[in-house]
């Protein structure tokens, strides 16, 4: 058995790289997945990856913090001291706002953005898990297994046609290893 | 998609021919790869310098105690809270761009929103020591939050616009720091790649382990989106809640609704000056020219003669209302600030906020580097003389004439001032030289189809309107960095 882990085609124009997946698709090689410079529009859609749910967490998070600021502010200027000031009612709701506001705001910031981490597996000192060194300058790179994908020579040959200006077939999955 | 192609009557957002993605990583990082030349050293020093003398200055004050400034019993509040008010309005033109600008869908704002936002965060880093300066006891600062204490416990008074002012600088400035580092993730991934040795340790512990696969990606974007979604109300909710601090008081010039709105377009005004004033310089000496282009210039000293002009109208308002309310103490207020002894710092702010911007109406001089550097630097003054006269003059004369006076600064004061520009340049030229200052990964975007080159080709392919083709030719004379002769055969 060849020692090919990974079937990588280089594409220099994001265009023809999504031409490449379609001529996969269409001759059903599977595809492990694609790493890019720059976000790509629309190959979520062609490789079937749902729509991100990051919006509901920023939500929750956000009613979160807004909660927990409110209750703060009530429990000490209505509950634990209430002070009287010119007889005005204890609970003025109008000067909850700004810190309910930015407490939202602050909380669905932070929570969005840790939950992104957290899913995407993003944290400081990670090794990255980088297939080819030059995916994050100029080369879009979609990525094969080559387990279970024989021949390799038909599926180079599906990338060569697409417009992939290399193909790559490395024995290490991640070259950013030292 | 990325084959879509806009209409050709839009300005090109990226000039320059042969210009593919390797050249634009090439061109971002080159002054994150190479050392740096004599014009930063000569900055980098001259700031270091203006920091030191920040350090002094601060150092002074918290030795001393707020003694040390020119303050007195009838002006309680001058150059700093002028300062952190000035410094706050400056960051507000970052979030701008990257988040109200990206709601817009303004493509333009791509390659300007980095060192907008880093600007941003500089500035307001600026404005916090300004807080935390004028404490006096800067060691009680957490008293401040609403901590459990053995007083009872008495917390804060949330009532306070003070109050409010520290959740929304804290937040706006958290805020604006994780939106800023999250766009950064793929520009430090792409360093890293290229980089080898300790540099490459160092940018991949940043990096996050950023690799660039699909569904980062997608999540990013969405992250990127809802970040702009919410740093929108945010940004406006923060200039607001500084006005607060004068507009809640009962002091006549102070006392009045139209602060907010008023403050706001004047911190975008201030902000979009600060960024026309970096990135002039930035452009050549970094050799930006093909991604901050005259276009991109001229965008933004149309942004600063519209916020410039809705601060002129805010101007006339105020001083209209002062006389329309009837109220005598508030007409003395207006009549005070233009004709009393302040006079001049009045009619500074008028000449370098109204007047001077409405020069950008000729194009000519909107189009001129070097008209738009002095306008935005006057634009600066001017905003920082709008805070000092809403600030000292209202203050200076109080209800009773017996207790009238001038402010005049110490040297602390005018330390703090100055050195806090320094402490700015600092952060901003070591910024320029560890990050990219340029959004590659936003760029590399604009490429397939906003670029000159792209352009460029559908002409040459000739299934276009002439008369369009003719219009955008036009537009292009107004670049520095476009070849016009490749556009007399086509």
């Amino acid at each position: 058995m060849s020692k090919t882990k990974m079937i990588l085609g280089l594409f220099d124009d994001p265009d023809e790289m999504m031409h490449g997946i379609e001529k996969l698709q269409k001759n059903s090689v599977p595809i492990y997945d694609v790493y890019t410079p720059m976000p790509i529009h629309g190959i979520e859609d062609k490789l079937g990856v749902k729509e991100s749910r990051l919006g509901y967490a920023a939500f929750c998070f956000g009613c979160l913090g807004g909660s927990v600021i409110f209750s703060i502010v009530y429990y000490t200027l209505v509950h634990d001291w209430p002070m009287n000031i010119g007889g005005k009612p204890h609970f003025a709701m109008p000067d909850f706002v700004p810190f309910t506001f930015e407490w939202t705001i602050l909380w669905t910031a932070f929570g969005m953005v840790f939950t992104f981490f957290y899913a995407t597996h993003l944290f400081p000192g990670r090794a990255p898990r980088v297939m080819d060194l030059r995916a994050t300058d100029d080369r879009f790179v979609i990525a094969i297994d080559a387990k279970g994908n024989i021949p390799h020579d038909d599926i180079t040959k599906i990338l060569t046609d697409a417009g992939a200006v290399e193909v790559k077939h490395n024995e290490r999955k991640y070259v950013s290893y030292e | 998609m990325s084959s879509h192609s806009e209409s050709i009557i839009r300005e090109p957002l990226i000039t320059g021919k042969d210009i593919t993605y390797a050249q634009i990583t090439n061109d971002v990082l080159f002054p994150v790869e190479n050392k740096p030349n004599k014009a930063w050293w000569i900055g980098f020093i001259v700031a270091c310098l203006g920091a030191s003398l920040w350090l002094v200055s601060i150092s002074w004050t918290f030795w001393y105690g707020i003694g040390e400034w020119g303050l007195n019993k009838t002006v309680g509040w001058a150059w700093d809270i002028t300062g952190f008010v000035w410094w706050v309005g400056i960051g507000h033109a970052g979030t701008l761009i990257s988040a109200v600008l990206l709601l817009f869908r303004q493509n333009w704002r791509n390659s300007i929103n980095r060192s907008a936002e880093a600007m941003t965060i500089f500035a307001v880093i600026c404005a916090a020591c300004y807080i935390f300066g004028h404490m006096g006891r800067v060691w009680l600062a957490y008293w401040t939050l609403p901590l459990p204490n053995q007083y009872g416990s008495l917390w804060v008074n949330w009532n306070s616009a003070l109050m409010m002012d520290v959740f929304a600088i804290s937040t706006y400035f958290s805020v604006s720091l994780v939106f800023w580092y999250t766009g950064l993730l793929p520009d430090i991934a792409s360093i890293r790649d290229r980089a080898t040795g300790l540099r490459r340790r160092i940018y991949s512990i940043c990096s996050f382990g950023w690799t660039g696969s699909v569904k980062t990606w997608q999540r990013f974007e969405t992250v990127s989106l809802i970040l702009a979604g919410i740093s929108t109300p945010l940004v406006l909710s923060v200039h607001t809640i500084v006005s607060f601090d004068f507009a809640t008081s009962l002091e006549p010039g102070w006392h009045t609704t139209i602060f907010p709105p008023y403050f706001v377009a004047g911190a975008i005004f201030s902000g979009f000056a600060m960024v026309q004033t970096l990135l002039l310089i930035a452009r050549k000496v970094l050799g930006l020219e093909n991604y901050i282009t005259m276009f991109h210039i001229e965008s933004m000293n149309k942004i600063i003669i519209l916020t410039g002009s809705i601060v002129g109208v805010a101007y006339i308002t105020e001083f209209f209302i002062a006389w329309y309310s009837g109220v005598e103490y508030e007409q003395y207020a207006f009549i005070n600030r233009s004709t009393g002894p302040y006079w001049w710092a009045y009619w500074s702010m008028m000449t370098c906020n109204v007047i001077t911007p409405q020069l950008f109406w000729f194009k000519k001089i909107r189009l001129s580097i070097p008209a738009s550097w002095v306008l935005s630097i006057i634009v600066n003054i001017g905003m920082w003389f709008e805070r000092f006269v809403i600030i000292v003059t209202s203050l200076h004369r109080d209800y009773i004439p017996s207790s009238w006076v001038m402010f005049y600064p110490t040297w602390v004061d005018v330390g703090i001032f100055v050195g806090s520009i320094g402490v700015f340049f600092v952060m901003f030229l070591l910024f320029i030289r560890v990050l990219p200052s340029v959004a590659m990964a936003e760029v590399k975007l604009l490429l397939k189809t906003s670029s000159e080159q792209s352009k460029l080709k559908l002409i040459k392919e000739g299934h276009l309107d002439p008369e369009q083709v003719e219009y955008y030719k036009e537009s292009l004379t107004k670049f520095d960095s476009v070849e016009l002769a490749d556009y007399d055969k086509v």
